[in-house]
C-alpha cells in the first residue's frame, strides 16, 4: 500500500527532530553519505531540518574505490546543489594490499574496505556521532536497534547491553571513549523511501532507474560490468540487458534486477509488487543468517 | 472538550510471556496484512527451530520476529524490536516488541513508552497469571490508552465459550483497580488464525471486534489540545534570521500568539513560525518548525515556548513515578541528570515515597530502587524546569535520569504533580560573589577532599595542613568527618545510602564555604566513587581537589586509633570501610598521598601541588 503524504509528514518531522538534537548535542557530529536513495532523503531532511541555516555538520563518504563511476559522479552533482562540506575516506592499507572484491572474501573485503575504513575516518576526524541511513526493515538484526545507538571503544556495537530509550526524548551523553550513530530514518520503510522521493522530488542517482546496461551472470544473479577491472571469465563477453539496482554499493558485488521502471512512480509500482526484501539483492549480506548482526559489533553501519 | 484525532501512524506494544504466542502472533498479523517481504516468508517454510512441530513447507509465523543471533539460540526475544506494517485502512502500525520475561520490566517500559494501543497476551488455557498483571499495570502506568487483551490458543481449549468468559470476568476486576477503560478482551488462535485478521467460523458465539479491527480503529483521544508546548532544540542562525527550532507538542501556535519564553518567563509574540519550503499561519502537534519571536527574547536550548494565556508554572520540586532501569539501585540524595526533551538540568531524588507491588498493586515502603521495580519519588532540581503531569501530555510531562559517571539511563520518570514552583524560591545573585570574597582575603578558594580508610591519616594531615596554611595568612577550614557526626549528621547511620547522603552534604557545606571564599579542608572517608564524583560536579574545575591517604589496610588496622577495627573484627561493626563494606579507591584523584610517608612530606605535597 501507497504511504499517505499524512505518514510521511510524520516521519518527517521526527526525523527533523532528530537532526537537530544531533547537531545541537554533539561536539562533531558528521552524516554518513553512501550516496544511496536513503542518503538522498537523509540529505533532504537535513536541508529541511536546518533551513534557513546550511547543513551544519560534514558529510562523509566511504570510498572503496570500487563504486559504480556513476556514484561518484552524481556524489558530486550533489555536493554542487546543497553545497556540502564532502570528506572521502579510503582505507589506503586496504589499497595497497589491494584487497579486493574478487580475490579477497567478500567478507573479508567489507571489513577493510568499509568497517575499518569508517573506523578510521571517525577516529582521524575526531567524530563524536555519525548519522546514517539505516532502517529498521532493512534486516533483521537492525529491528533492535535504538535511534541514538552508542558504540563503545573502538566502536564496537554490544546489542545485548544498549540503552533504553523512552518517549521522543534521547540521551546523547556519551563518555570519552564512546561514540554515537544516530538513525533518524528508523522508522521508515523502503516504500516510504520511494514515495517521499517521489512527492518531495528528492534527486536520486540515475543507477535506481532502468536502462540497458553490460552485465554477466554471476550464480544466478546479474553484475554489472561497470569498468575493465572487472575479470570476465575465458572469452566471456558481457550482455546488454534493461536493469535497475535496488540498492546501490560496490559494484562487483551489487547484483542488479531486470525492470522497465525509468520513472519514480514505476519504482513505486514495481516495489510494492515484487515484495524481495531489498538485501537480496546484496551479495555480502546472504553468506549467512546473521551476518549483519556480525558485522554491526565490529563497527559497520 | 475532547477532540478526536485519527493519527496516520498508530504505535503498538505487544506484551506476553515466553510461550504465549507473541512470536506467531506478529508474524500471522504481518503476513495477512502482506507486511513481510516474499522471500522471508519462503524462508519461514523452510528453516526450523529444534523442536518445532510445525509441518515442514507451512510458514512458521514465529521465525518472521524474532531477533538477534543469540537470543534465537535460546529460543526467546530479550531486547525490544520494532517493526513497520502497513494497516487495511492505509494507516501505518510500528509494533514495539517487549519480551515477555520476568526480569525485563524495563523492556516493556520502553516499548510502551510510545505506544497507543497494547497487545496483552494470555494464553486461554493457563488463564491470567501473574505476568498478565504485571503487563498490565505497566501499561497503565506508562499512559498506554487502548489495551487489547489477547486470548490466545483458543484451539487449544475447543474454542470453549466459557474458558473465554472465565478470563474476561476476572479481567474486569483487574482493569477497574488499574483504571483501564478503553479495552476488549479478543479469542483467538494465533497458530490457525482465528480473530487475528479474519473473523473466525469457529466462535460464532462472539461478535466483537477482530484483533486488527480493534487495533485499526483506534484514535487519539485528547482533552481539547489548547495547551501548545515547543522545547527549544537548538537556535537557528541565517543572515538576518534567528529563530526557535523545536517540535510543536498538545496544541497548535498561530502566527501572533503571545508567549512566553520558560523558565524566564520572558514574553514575546510569534512574528514568524518558519518551515522549509516557506512560513506557516499556524502549527500543530507533532510538527517540526522554527518560531521567530518579535521581541527576540532570550532563549537557548532546552527552554521552552507556551501561551502566555496558558502554560505550565516552572518548577524545581515534583512527585513523579520512577521506573528504575540502571544496573546500579536509586539511591536517594545523588545527583543525576534530568533529561526531558532538550532540557537537561542536575536532580536529586529527596525522598521515595513507596515501592509499587507490580502485581497486587500495593504500595510497600522503600529505602532504594532496584532495576525493574517502580517507585513513587520526590525530585528536586537544580533549576526551575517547565514539566507538566505525565497524564496531560506524554512528552511535557516525562523525562529520564541519567548516571553522571557512566551516562547510562537508569530510570523512566513521569510527573504526577508539581510540589513547589519556583517563584516562590529563586537563587538570589549576590553583587559580593565568591572570587571578591577570596580576593579579599588574598587567596584563591578551593577544597582539598581527603579520602581513605578510616585510620589512613586523614585527620592528622589535614590538621598538618590548617597549620601551615594559618601560618602562611591563609583562611581556612577544616571539615571533619567524624566530629560532624556529632551534629549536622547525626541522624546518619553507616549503609550506602546513608554514607550518600553524609558525603552529599559534606559536599554542600564545603561548597558554601569554598563559595565564601575560604580554602576548605575536608577528611572524610567516603568510600563511594560516585558519591565523590557527585560533589565534584558541584565546582568549577580547579576548585575541588581529591586526595587519596593510600594506606595499606593492614597499616590501618595496626593503628586502629578509634578501636573500628577491633569492633569489626569481633562482629560488632558490619559496615566498616575496607572490611565489610566496599572502599572504591579514587580513579581521578588529583592527589595520591601514601599514608606511610612522613605527615610533613605529605603536607609539603599538598602545598606544592594544590595550593
Ligand atoms: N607514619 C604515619 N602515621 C600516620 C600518618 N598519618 C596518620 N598517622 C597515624 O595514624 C593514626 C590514624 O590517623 P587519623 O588521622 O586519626 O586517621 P583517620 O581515621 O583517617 O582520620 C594516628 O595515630 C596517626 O598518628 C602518616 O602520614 N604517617
Amino acid at each position: 500500500m501507497k504511504s499517505s503524504s499524512e505518514i510521511l509528514k510524520a516521519l518527517e518531522n521526527e526525523s527533523i527532530e532528530i537532526l537537530r538534537e544531533t547537531a545541537a548535542a554533539f561536539r562533531k557530529p558528521v552524516l554518513l553519505y553512501s550516496i544511496g536513495k536513503d542518503s538522498a532523503v537523509l540529505l533532504h531532511l537535513a536541508m529541511k531540518a536546518f533551513y534557513p541555516a546550511p547543513i551544519p555538520f560534514p558529510v562523509m563518504h566511504i570510498d572503496t574505490t570500487w563504486k559504480f563511476r556513476e556514484m561518484i559522479s552524481f556524489r558530486e552533482e550533489m555536493v554542487e546543489k546543497y553545497n556540502l562540506n564532502l570528506i572521502k575516506h579510503t582505507n589506503a592499507e586496504g589499497v595497497a594490499e589491494n584487497i579486493n572484491p574478487f580475490n579477497t572474501g567478500a567478507s573479508e573485503y567489507t571489513r577493510i574496505m568499509k568497517t575499518v575504513a569508517l573506523r578510521q575516518a571517525l577516529d582521524a576526524n575526531q567524530f563524536d556521532a555519525a548519522i546514517g541511513g539505516s532502517r529498521r526493515d532493512e534486516e533483521r538484526s537492525r529491528a533492535k536497534e535504538r535511534i541514538f545507538s552508542v558504540r563503545e571503544a573502538g566502536h564496537r556495537w554490544d546489542p545485548r547491553n544498549q540503552r533504553p530509550e523512552l518517549w521522543r526524548t534521547y540521551n546523547p551523553k556519551i563518555t570519552n571513549d564512546q561514540t554515537m550513530r544516530v538513525f533518524p530514518l528508523s522508522d521508515w520503510t523502503e516504500l516510504d523511501i520511494w514515495n517521499y522521493i517521489e512527492e518531495n522530488d528528492v534527486p536520486v542517482n540515475p543507477l535506481y532507474f532502468a536502462k540497458e546496461r553490460p552485465v554477466v551472470f554471476r550464480g544466478e544473479q546479474m553484475i554489472m560490468v561497470d569498468d575493465d577491472r572487472f575479470p570476465l571469465i575465458n572469452g566471456e563477453v558481457p550482455v546488454m540487458k534493461k536493469i535497475r539496482f535496488r540498492t546501490l554499493g560496490c559494484y562487483p558485488l551489487t547484483a542488479a534486477v531486470e525492470s522497465d521502471a525509468t520513472t519514480v512512480s514505476e519504482i513505486v509500482e514495481e516495489v510494492m509488487n515484487v515484495k524481495l526484501s531489498e538485501r537480496a539483492t546484496r551479495l555480502i549480506d546472504g553468506e549467512k543468517e546473521d551476518s549483519m548482526e556480525k558485522k554491526k559489533t565490529e563497527g559497520y553501519f | 472538550m475532547t477532540q478526536e484525532l485519527t493519527q496516520p501512524i498508530i504505535r503498538l506494544v505487544t506484551c506476553g510471556s515466553v510461550d504465549d504466542g507473541k512470536s506467531t502472533l506478529i508474524g500471522r498479523l504481518l503476513v495477512e496484512t502482506d507486511s513481510v517481504p516474499h522471500d522471508t516468508v519462503a524462508a519461514a517454510r523452510n528453516i526450523r527451530r529444534s523442536g518445532s512441530t510445525i509441518v515442514a513447507g507451512e510458514v512458521d509465523f514465529s521465525l518472521l520476529t524474532d531477533g538477534l543471533e543469540a537470543e534465537r539460540e535460546q529460543g526467546i526475544t530479550i531486547d525490544v524490536a520494532y517493526r513497520s506494517m502497513s494497516l487495511l485502512n492505509g494507516r501505518r502500525l510500528i509494533i514495539a516488541d517487549a519480551p515477555g520475561h520476568e526480569q525485563y520490566t524495563r523492556n516493556m517500559a520502553v516499548a510502551a513508552s510510545r505506544a497507543d494501543v497494547a497487545l496483552v497476551l494470555v494464553d486461554a488455557s493457563r488463564g491470567i497469571r501473574t505476568q498478565t498483571l504485571r503487563h498490565l499495570t505497566i501499561c497503565s502506568l506508562m499512559g498506554v490508552t487502548r489495551i487489547a487483551v489477547v486470548v490466545n490458543k483458543l484451539d487449544a481449549t475447543g474454542y470453549s465459550q466459557e474458558v473465554y468468559q472465565g478470563i474476561v470476568d476476572e479481567l474486569s476486576g483487574v482493569a477497574t483497580r488499574l483504571g483501564i477503560t478503553d479495552y476488549q478482551a479478543v479469542p483467538v488462535s494465533a497458530l490457525a488464525g482465528d480473530n487475528v485478521v479474519h473473523r473466525s467460523t469457529n466462535m460464532p458465539w462472539y461478535s466483537g471486534p477482530t484483533l486488527l479491527e480493534y487495533i485499526q480503529s483506534w484514535t487519539k483521544k485528547s482533552e481539547a489540545l489548547v495547551k501548545p508546548h515547543l522545547g527549544v532544540q537548538l537556535i537557528a542562525r541565517a543572515e538576518n534570521f534567528r529563530g526557535l527550532s523545536g517540535t510543536i507538542f498538545n496544541g497548535t501556535f498561530n502566527q501572533g500568539d503571545e508567549v512566553v519564553v520558560l523558565p524566564s518567563k520572558r514574553k514575546a509574540k510569534i512574528s514568524q513560525i518558519v518551515a522549509h519550503g516557506g512560513d506557516l499561519k499556524s502549527a500543530g502537534d507533532s510538527e517540526a518548525v522554527i518560531l521567530v519571536l518579535e521581541p527576540d527574547v532570550d532563549a537557548t536550548r532546552g527552554d521552552s515556548v507556551e501561551l502566555a494565556s496558558n502554560f505550565t508554572a516552572p518548577a524545581d520540586r515534583f512527585n513523579a513515578n520512577l521506573v528504575w532501569l540502571g544496573e546500579t539501585e536509586l539511591l536517594h540524595s545523588r545527583s543525576y541528570y534530568l533529561i526531558a526533551g532538550s532540557t537537561q538540568v542536575p536532580a536529586i531524588v529527596t525522598k521515595i515515597r513507596h515501592k509499587l507491588e507490580i502485581t497486587s498493586g500495593d504500595h510497600e515502603a522503600a529505602e532504594v530502587l532496584a532495576m525493574n521495580e517502580i517507585g513513587a519519588v520526590e525530585i528536586a532540581t537544580d533549576s526551575p524546569i517547565a514539566l507538566s503531569p505525565y497524564k496531560e501530555d506524554r512528552n511535557t510531562g516525562s523525562f529520564i535520569l541519567v548516571d553522571r559517571v557512566t551516562l547510562n539511563t537508569v530510570a523512566a520518570g513521569m510527573v504526577n504533580h508539581i510540589l513547589r514552583r519556583s517563584d516562590n524560591v529563586s537563587e538570589h545573585k549576590y553583587e559580593v560573589d565568591s572570587l571578591a570574597r577570596a580576593t579579599q582575603k588574598n587567596q584563591s578558594a578551593k577544597v582539598i577532599w581527603l579520602t581513605g580508610l578510616s585510620g589512613s591519616g586523614k585527620s592528622t594531615i589535614a590538621n598538618e595542613l590548617e597549620k601551615r596554611l594559618y601560618a602562611t595568612g591563609a583562611h581556612s577550614y577544616v571539615l571533619d568527618g567524624d566530629n560532624l557526626r556529632l551534629g549536622l549528621n547525626k541522624d546518619l547511620g553507616f549503609t550506602r545510602a546513608d554514607r550518600a547522603e553524609n558525603v552529599r552534604r559534606v559536599g554542600e557545606v564545603a561548597h558554601l564555604m569554598a563559595d565564601a571564599g575560604l580554602i576548605v579542608i575536608v577528611a572524610l572517608v567516603s568510600p563511594f566513587a560516585e558519591d565523590r564524583d557527585s560533589v565534584r560536579a558541584l565546582f568549577d574545575k580547579g576548585k575541588f581537589a581529591e586526595v587519596w591517604v593510600k594506606t595499606p589496610v593492614e597499616v590501618c588496622t595496626d593503628r586502629d586509633p578509634k578501636g573500628l577495627y577491633k569492633k569489626a573484627a569481633d562482629g560488632a561493626l558490619p559496615n566498616l570501610s575496607g572490611v565489610g563494606q566496599e572502599y572504591e579507591p579514587p580513579i581521578n584523584a588529583e592527589l595520591i598521598l601514601d599514608g606511610t610517608a612522613e605527615i610533613t612530606a605529605n603536607v609539603a605535597k599538598i602545598m606544592d601541588e594544590l595550593l
